[in-house]
């Protein structure tokens, strides 16, 4: 408790920099996510191989990738561009199979219904299909979510300060409440963050909580 | 009006849903297309807002070919209703109904407003507007289901077996509201059903279907009862079963109607 009471400021610092990290590299999974998981589901035979590959990319050891990234898209090493980068790598290759599986939970004859009265091919996205994979996709991003934010703390292994950095700092100098408060700290922000989507879950999708039960009776017009 | 000239239909794998079909629907009329499943009315229905395009033949509505129309505009000019509704599960019932209007530019809430008014049309209380369709009766949904087809004030009604789902009792609550609103209203029904008394009750004009979308018999109701065109219809319609062969007997002064089974139907009126 000393240790954090002397520390707390340097502690909310390293939060702030784990958030600038995880939240962009979450939004990016999500955007890249979403289209893959669709051409998947409707065209198999050039979304399935897309999805094995991007699955695949799961199994890349982070600290190689790491260093391959500023290879490949010219970024600094020890930057936040490189961490949001491989973060996004793994976030899409968890993301991808339930983004398609999202789109596959919509009822085939809701869509069909859209079209048959006059959807666009374009409005039949955004009106009928992405809100209705919304509650699947809401659970896999949340999976993401938690995934990211304990995988950031890599980044402090290459020297990119974030929450990590507690626990290399603390391990290195022997300092047992810096680590605690590294983990502590890291599962709190996880926990905030899940239920952050919960409730904007729950806000996005108010149909699949119906308010009343169905009428039955034939009383009121039937 | 909506014409079917000689279309035919076929599917990879050589299935022929449809074989050199030609019909007339006239306008402000209620043509209803009868048949087991495999007789392609479904097919039929889909090919007048190119759900379904056919391999031969035209569909023309106002003399015009829809091949030439673009889809998703000429969906929107044509109501449709299908089996349960084909409601949005996620949006509200008002917003369900503003689905067209919306898609065509009539700003929200005004389409909303007039989604009020459709509601009373098909004889529900407009304060269901507010409710998703999970928490309406299958009969409710229905009814959201012919207002949303309504909204766009289209000239054609496609009806795909819209009342295939609900029990018999509110199944015939519905046909006696689509019958008041198609004598207020006026529009071009072509309302596909495999319940022949229902195709009865409901059509000016009825077409009995065999498989592979062949005609077997066209008419008015009264036509197919009175001169069924073959063992085929006469079978379909059940024209040898005891509902249909009423005999009259005189009980207590009143000429009372027995079915086939001797059991009493109906008086006849005085």
């Amino acid at each position: 408790m000393n240790w954090l009471s002397a520390n707390w400021p340097e502690v909310v610092s390293l939060t702030v920099d784990h958030l600038f990290l995880a939240i962009p590299a979450i939004i990016i999974t999500i955007v890249a996510s979403v289209p893959i998981g669709r051409l998947a589901y409707k065209r198999p035979a050039i979304g399935r191989p897309i999805l094995g590959v991007a699955t695949l990319l799961y199994a890349i050891p982070s600290l190689p990738l790491l260093i391959v990234i500023p290879v490949l898209f010219g970024t600094p090493l020890r930057s936040n561009a490189t961490m949001i980068i491989a973060l996004s790598i793994y976030g899409v290759a968890l993301l991808v199979r339930t983004a398609e599986d999202a789109f596959a939970s919509v009822d085939p004859q809701v869509r069909e219904a859209a079209i048959a009265i006059g959807n666009s091919p374009r409005s039949v996205f955004w009106r009928v299909d992405l809100p209705l994979a919304m509650p699947v996709l809401i659970s896999g991003i949340r999976v993401v979510t938690v995934s990211t934010v304990s995988l950031v703390t890599i980044g402090a292994l290459v020297g990119v300060s974030n929450l990590g950095t507690l626990l290399t700092d603390g391990l290195q100098r022997g300092i047992v409440a810096e680590v605690t408060t590294g983990i502590l700290a890291t599962v709190g922000l996880t926990l905030a963050l899940d239920g952050l989507l919960l409730a904007s879950g729950r806000l996005l999708t108010p149909w699949t909580r119906p308010r009343r039960t169905p009428r039955t009776n034939t009383n009121e017009a039937v | 009006m909506i014409e079917f000239e000689s279309v035919s239909k076929s599917y990879p794998g050589g299935a022929q849903a449809v074989n050199n079909f030609s019909l007339v629907v006239p306008s402000h009329r209620t043509v209803v297309l009868v048949g087991s499943s495999g007789s392609g009315k479904t097919t039929l229905l889909r090919m007048v807002n190119r759900m379904v395009d056919p391999t031969s033949g035209r569909v023309l509505i106002d003399g015009d070919d829809v091949r030439d129309r673009d889809p998703v505009a000429l969906r929107r000019s044509i109501g449709y209703v299908l089996q349960s509704g084909g409601l949005l599960p996620h949006r509200t019932v008002l917003d369900n109904i503003a689905t067209v209007p919306v898609l065509n530019g009539t700003p929200r809430r005004q389409a909303r407003q007039a989604a009020f008014g459709l509601l009373e049309r098909v004889g529900m209380d407009p304060a269901l507007g507010s409710r998703y369709p999970s928490e309406l009766s299958g009969g409710q949904q229905q009814r959201v289901g012919v207002a949303r087809a309504l909204a766009s004030d289209p000239n054609i009604l496609l009806m795909d077996e819209p009342f295939g789902a609900v029990d018999p009792i509110v199944r015939r609550e519905l046909q006696d509201e689509l019958r008041r609103l198609q004598t207020a209203l006026g529009k071009t029904i072509l309302f596909v059903t495999h319940d022949i008394d229902e195709a009865f009750r409901l059509g000016d004009e009825v077409v009995v279907l065999r498989e592979g979308g062949v005609i077997a018999q066209q008419g008015s109701p009264q036509e197919i009862l009175s001169n069924p065109a073959d063992e085929f219809v006469r079978e379909f319609i059940g024209i040898d079963t005891a509902d249909r062969q009423l005999t009259t007997d005189e009980v207590g002064g009143r000429t009372v109607v027995f079915d086939g089974d001797g059991r009493p139907v109906g008086v006849m009126a005085s």
